[in-house]
């Protein structure tokens, strides 16, 4: 069977550890033990992390750089709650929401494996709700910055920068969001149709889609880390 | 290429099928996690231990998020070195921009003054 490339090796007798690495990458032969599409989805991740590190790289770049006080995340970010000014408030909320999602994500995978349609599909649409609300908050957090006359290139808090590196990357991330949220609902449909039970019960495809989803909320651990908290 | 038995096997390696309990248990450690690092700031603690905090609380969700959720910790290492290894190249990155940064404040605040 020369087309399945899983047949390649038979892996009772591959060795464990560092001559695993050396077993997989020599000979005539395919290197990643896995479906092609999982292996383009974390090469492409690969790339994604490139570019998301260059903006956060830039980011930090213009904040060692700038003789003017960067604005203080804790202070831009905070929400009218109870009465009193809560820190970062709503990032906090949002950071909740993502990590929900990425958990009802995992389980969607484990029920697309165990064929359970119903619970694969009502997951996959649940984590892109959860998706939707993330990138819902994201636009009052916008509207709300914009409205207070933060721009790309000058805000009332400091220094200018501050606006263009804020608008970047949480547009980009933003928008990987919105991107996935409709991967998602794509994928979620085409299991409840039964498409991937046509094509012989093989659910890779929802791992595939839950490797972005979860890198989409790993980026964010990032951003909130380096962008919100430092 | 070898004999049938082999797409079995590789199927049972590729299959990432692991308990539900083991997902709640990252969830919960990721909620207390992004918790811990928001209290960083709440409680408005500063400089190095602020800064190890956040890096701690940071590295130990990533971590989870890779291994776990995205079932890292089971793959080969092939494919495991392959994913992780390059982007060690970022912190080589990091370094440069960092010595470039500083530079570039230095020539602002000697050709410029301190103000904007």
């Amino acid at each position: 069977m020369p087309q399945d490339g899983m047949s390649a090796i038979a892996h009772e007798q591959s060795p464990e550890g560092w001559r695993s690495i050396v077993t997989d990458w020599s000979a005539d032969k395919q290197t990643f033990h896995v479906p092609w599409g999982k292996a383009m989805m974390w090469i492409f991740l690969v790339s994604d992390t490139f570019i998301f590190s260059c903006f956060l790289v830039s980011y930090m770049n213009v904040r060692i750089s700038t003789a003017v006080p960067w604005p203080n995340p804790s202070e831009v970010f905070a929400l009218q709650a109870f009465g009193t000014d809560v820190p970062l408030l709503l990032i906090a909320i949002m950071t909740f929401v993502l990590i929900t999602s990425s958990g009802t994500m995992a389980m969607a995978v484990n029920f697309g494996y165990r064929g359970d349609r119903a619970r694969t599909t009502s997951l996959m649409l649940i984590t892109a709700a959860f998706g939707a609300v993330f990138v819902g908050m994201q636009a009052f957090e916008w509207t709300k910055l914009i409205l207070e006359g933060v721009r790309p290139w000058e805000n009332p808090f400091g220094a200018e920068q501050f606006g263009a590196s804020f608008f970047m990357i949480t547009g980009f991330h933003g928008m990987h969001v919105s991107f996935g949220v409709a991967y998602l609902v794509i994928v979620a449909i085409k299991v409840w149709r039964g498409d991937y039970e046509r094509a012989g019960g093989n659910y890779e495809i929802v791992e595939i889609a839950g490797l972005y989803w979860h890198f989409v909320d790993l980026v964010w651990v990032f951003i909130f880390a380096f962008f919100y908290l430092w | 290429m070898h004999g049938s038995d082999a797409p079995a096997a590789a199927h049972a390696e590729t299959h990432q099928e692991h308990p539900i309990k083991l997902y709640l248990v990252v969830w919960a450690w990721l909620f207390i996690l992004s918790a811990c690092s928001y209290m960083v700031d709440y409680l408005h603690l500063e400089g190095a231990l602020r800064w190890s905090l956040i890096l701690i609380f940071m590295i130990l969700k990533a971590g989870l998020i890779v291994a776990v959720f995205m079932h890292m910790a089971w793959e080969r290492l092939a494919l495991v070195y392959a994913i992780l290894v390059p982007p060690i190249a970022i912190l080589v990155f990091v370094w440069i921009m960092t010595v470039e940064s500083d530079y570039t404040l230095w020539t602002r605040l000697t050709f410029f003054g301190a103000g904007p």
